[in-house]
């Protein structure tokens, strides 16, 4: 028999950055609030302690933060004729584990979001006509506007600290010439920080984009330039460019992370307790199935345990905010043989692709050791509908960037197109390139099909004996068209640096989703906002639809994914999500948006 | 304890070892006041409370507030500090006011017999009637009473035997009388040595000991020893909180003493060490005004250096290592451990890392603080206004003694700084056991980071 701990107001699956963000919304509303974390505690100290943080083989190589993919994983198929398998080595994507969850080993590019993807569908159909978009494509509008969000976007950039370089602020342009993006929406304010220093490949990228007619900008970085307090009154030091950001808790408290930014607020709220190594198992349900009862989970010790509570705040990563509602028995499974059903429905990826280019020895020396996870120079000349998609026939934008991470040893062997892969001309390319050579990304959105989606896999359990999570995905001809089309306007950025050599790397017809090799942790959907219950699991407030005290945040609920990185407007859908809970649903628990 | 004390105790002995007072009881205020004036004396018995730290000593780790129960080791054995709810069996909730009394001013127990100064009653001896009734008000009927025996005493002979206390009582506690400023002090600075003095009991720590254990001086007015910083304990210096630059606060300002007292930091500087420990239970919880008055009082102390040169910076260091010159002992270890935060420059970041740059506490003539910070690390108390705890990682794993000594002696003697240098045996001295084994089982190998 399970534990039954003493009903909570609210309680929380998962503490990172929703988690975070609801329980500090959540206890300053007055309400006691527990998160459950399955992984353990982390900090910068003891976790991001120098030296011992920089160490590439522990973090990188063997993946420390992530999740223990020997107890729970997914499993992997092309299509809804294959069967699927575990995926039993890390590759694609990097779901992380723990107290700050992915943003604890997040890189700390802090977007907004361009307004058209808020309401893609609606968009597309008016300016390109309803059959421009292809059969199958699943996409649609979130529910919910830029200018709804713009004061969430505001406040979440003072929580995280961002540097960057606003465009115009309340209308004024104030950012041309400075690094401002000229495809930006309106602000209310500045950025908290000024943008980072740039690294000299950034800068490169820069010059270049202007010589092709680009427009480049600073990337936006919850990465700081400068030393920060934010409004919860958290600290933040300034970032040194040391390049272990990604995979990495940073040492100088420099890259905003829910434990840096929240948690030491939330450890002065005597509302708030949160209980690491809690695994949920699912959501309890009451008699009728109208309204959870709280959630039952396992502890450090493997014993069950009930936590009651009268709102559940269904806050994981991506699949598994998905993962939990089916197991909870919570809406209703995607079905794609009908394309009914609404949990699974919509899930989407990023369509990346990169191109590299390499200098003779004696030309530009790049440093590529140097380096921030948030920061770079970006264009966003193809991103969002920035451009007339018209003659090109896809669906979606991408931005391009040199985004310098920090290039660590074991993964610095970069050498052109037609080294061999070892021997002593590898060596010797390795040591003539590593110092002069440049990585660029376009960061393609990607779009949510019919055919791409999330549901229990009837063969595979986890470690506690619960199904896992089946993930169905591939590659679409708009996908293929959208890579190659934003490799070829990339590629002239790279040829204006005239380097000595190019390689290019962009999505290929007949080649399917590579598993193996990493991409992006940017998984989005599944459990979607929308308007309509038919076509979406939670409301624009990310509440079920069907069990109203059980709210979803997180890139779960995007439709399909953004040109940009999802952490930004993942915050500001959670306080937005927040502000509702605090100003309607607690004055009136039920349904914010009647179905 | 030495021989001397002890002959010094038996010696005196006989004629103070008893002075129980036996006064008629004086009544409790909050008994005949209205419901509005008990209501503003359990505000200002809190308020009391908060600005005496009772909760240092009176609540344990983990434990329900003011129950009692922390460990304390002293060099006469260990004591445990006792319950002070206002339960009637294990606490004090048949004090009477003059009970009360006797105890925090008088240093006297409810049955006659003295409290081990653990209990700052020497300091507490001059708090006003007024404040004291507040604070009995707020022990009778704010605090929830909690039912926790107080754990027996492992005190060694002779001081296991309470009479002996008595007798240091009559030497060294001055007579009970509410605290009285120099004639002419101006109000706020009076108000300030009232904190400082009487209340925070700052001297219990910052003020240099005696052959028996006593504060050398209680009061400002007592000279230059007061509040000039104590010997080791723990590991870690109460600074010198008198005008010296050096190693005072004499380069400090007001506001920054505000600041610091307020959120446990300040622009240049953290606290670090056992002062997390009152920042956090007692001074972030004052008024401005108080913290402000503190500040006056403790910037109007003179320099116990009469010379006091002023701290001026110099940026030889500074220069050497932006140009990638590490010749200076030490100056590599510096770069490689501590530059990231601290800076090439010796400045830190405002707020966030603390400068070494003209920061007193890097530059006392003894330097365990220092180096104690180098081989454990430590970690900024969380505040209610400044939650952050920033953890500075000890060192001790990685650095011998030597590049020990080598760092500690890079910053003593870097961007102007100027204090005595230390050795490799300094350091040995300051390494636990614990730290050598950390530093030996990562050096077995010939491993120099792992």
């Amino acid at each position: 028999m399970a534990t039954v701990m003493k009903k909570v107001d609210a309680v929380i699956v998962g503490f990172g950055w929703t988690g975070a963000i609801m329980a500090k919304e959540l206890t300053e509303a007055g309400l006691n609030v527990v998160a459950l974390e399955r992984g353990p505690m982390r900090d910068t100290y003891p976790d991001g302690a120098y030296p011992q943080t920089i160490d590439e083989l522990t973090y990188n190589s063997r993946k420390k933060l992530f999740m223990d993919i020997s107890k729970e994983t997914v499993t992997l198929r092309h299509s809804s004729s294959d069967i699927a398998v575990p995926y039993r080595q890390f590759g694609a994507f990097l779901p992380g584990t723990g107290v700050g969850g992915a943003g604890l080993h997040w890189s700390g590019v802090h977007f907004r979001v361009d307004p058209i993807e808020l309401r893609l569908r609606s968009h597309y159909e008016e300016r390109y006509g309803k059959k421009f978009i292809p059969e199958g494509m699943t996409i649609q509008d979130f529910g919910v506007s830029y200018e709804e969000l713009e004061p969430y976007f505001d406040f979440a950039e003072k929580v995280f600290g961002t540097s960057g370089t606003a465009w115009s602020v309340k209308g004024e342009i104030v950012g041309r010439g400075k690094g401002g993006n000229p495809f930006a929406a309106d602000r209310s304010n500045p950025f908290p920080l000024e943008a980072q220093k740039n690294t000299v490949s950034a800068q490169l990228f820069q010059k270049a984009a202007e010589a092709v007619g680009y427009h480049p900008y600073n990337l936006p970085s919850a990465n700081t330039s400068g030393p920060y307090t934010n409004p919860y009154g958290a600290q933040m030091g300034p970032c040194n460019f040391c390049g272990y950001c990604s995979g990495y808790a940073c040492y100088m408290y420099s890259k905003a992370s829910p434990n840096v930014n929240i948690l030491p607020a939330l450890r002065q709220e005597p509302k708030f307790e949160l209980r690491v190594q809690s695994h949920v198992l699912r959501v309890n349900l009451g008699t009728d199935r109208k309204l959870a009862t709280g959630v039952t989970y396992l502890d450090a010790q493997g014993r069950e345990v009930e936590q009651p509570a009268d709102i559940v705040i269904i806050g994981a990563f991506q699949f598994n905010n998905v993962r939990l509602l089916l197991l909870s028995g919570i809406g209703k499974p995607y079905d794609p043989a009908t394309g009914e059903g609404v949990i699974g429905r919509n899930f989407a990826y990023q369509n990346e692709s990169n191109i590299k280019v390499f200098f003779d020895k004696n030309g530009h020396t790049t440093n590529p050791f140097i380096g921030a996870g948030g920061n770079g120079v970006a264009v966003d000349d193809f991103n969002a509908d920035n451009f007339d998609h018209g003659p090109e026939g896809f669906v979606g934008g991408s931005p391009f960037w040199v985004n310098q991470a920090g290039t660590k040893p074991i993964s610095a062997a970069v050498t052109p197109p037609g080294t061999p892969k070892w021997g002593s001309a590898w060596k010797a390319a390795t040591a003539d390139y590593y110092t002069h050579h440049i990585s660029m990304n376009a960061h393609g959105a990607h779009q949510s099909y019919r055919v791409n989606y999330l549901d229990l896999d009837p063969v595979y359990k986890d470690a506690y004996g619960q199904p896992l999570l089946r993930m169905t995905f591939d590659w679409q001809p708009n996908d293929i068209k959208l890579s190659q089309f934003m490799t070829g306007k990339m590629r002239r950025i790279a040829e204006a640096m005239n380097p000595k050599a190019i390689s290019a790397h962009a999505h290929e017809p007949g080649k399917h989703f590579d598993a193996t090799s990493y991409q992006t942790t940017h998984l989005n959907g599944g459990a979607i906002m929308g308007t309509d219950p038919a076509t979406s699991a939670v409301n624009r407030y990310m509440q079920s639809w069907d069990v109203p005290n059980v709210f979803v945040p997180g890139a779960s609920a995007f439709p399909q994914g953004l040109g940009y990185n999802p952490t930004g407007l993942i915050a500001a859908l959670t306080y937005f999500s927040a502000r509702a809970i605090r100003e309607q649903y607690l004055k009136h628990p039920g349904p914010l948006v009647q179905a | 304890m030495t021989k001397k004390v002890l002959v010094a105790m038996l010696l005196l002995c006989t004629p103070l070892a008893a002075c129980h007072r036996s006064a008629p009881p004086t009544p409790a205020a909050y008994d005949s006041a209205t419901p509005a004036r008990q209501a503003a004396l359990l505000k200002q018995g809190e308020y009391v409370a908060r600005a005496a730290d009772c909760t240092a000593c009176h609540t344990a780790p983990g434990g329900k507030p003011y129950a009692g129960g922390l460990t304390m080791s002293t060099p006469i054995g260990t004591l445990y500090s006792t319950n002070i709810t206002p339960d009637k069996a294990t606490g004090i909730g048949d004090y009477s006011y003059t009970d009360f009394d006797n105890a925090v001013r008088h240093g006297i127990r409810k049955d006659g017999s003295t409290l081990y100064p653990a209990m700052p009653y020497p300091s507490y001896s001059r708090t006003t009637d007024a404040d004291m009734q507040a604070m009995y008000a707020w022990f009778m009927h704010g605090v929830a009473p909690v039912a926790q025996a107080n754990r027996k005493f492992d005190v060694h002979w002779p001081m296991s035997m309470r009479w002996t206390l008595s007798i240091w009582r009559g030497m060294f506690a001055p007579k009970v009388a509410p605290y009285q400023p120099p004639p002419g002090t101006n109000p706020e600075i009076a108000r300030g040595g009232y904190l400082v003095e009487v209340l925070g009991h700052c001297g219990d720590c910052h003020t240099p000991r005696g052959w028996a254990f006593q504060e050398k001086a209680l009061s400002a007015s007592d000279g230059s020893e007061f509040l000039s910083g104590s010997a080791p304990l723990e590991g870690w210096i109460a600074k010198n909180l008198r005008g010296d630059n050096k190693d005072g606060l004499g380069s400090w300002t007001v506001p920054q003493l505000v600041q610091l007292l307020k959120t446990g930091r300040s622009d240049h500087s953290a606290v670090f060490g056992s002062m997390a420990y009152p920042i956090a239970d007692s001074t972030q919880y004052l008024s401005d005004a108080d913290l402000t008055a503190i500040a006056r009082f403790l910037k109007a102390l003179p320099a116990r250096d009469p010379h006091n040169p002023s701290f001026a910076y110099d940026d030889r260091e500074t220069k050497a290592l932006q140009k990638g010159d590490d010749s200076k002992a030490g100056a590599a270890i510096y770069l490689d451990s501590c530059s990231a935060c601290h800076r090439s420059d010796g400045q830190g970041y405002a707020r966030v890392f603390p400068a070494l740059a003209g920061n007193p506490v890097v530059q006392t003539v003894d330097a365990t603080s220092l180096i104690s910070i180098v081989l454990r690390g430590d970690t900024m108390g969380a505040t209610k206004t400044a939650p952050s705890t920033f953890t500075m990682p000890g060192f001790a794993w990685r650095l011998s003694d030597q590049d020990v000594a080598d760092v500690v002696n890079f910053i003593r003697t870097s961007w102007g700084n100027q204090a005595p240098t230390v050795t490799a045996g300094d350091v040995a001295h300051l390494r636990t056991g614990e730290m050598k084994a950390t530093f030996q089982a990562n050096h077995a190998h010939g491993a120099r980071t792992r």
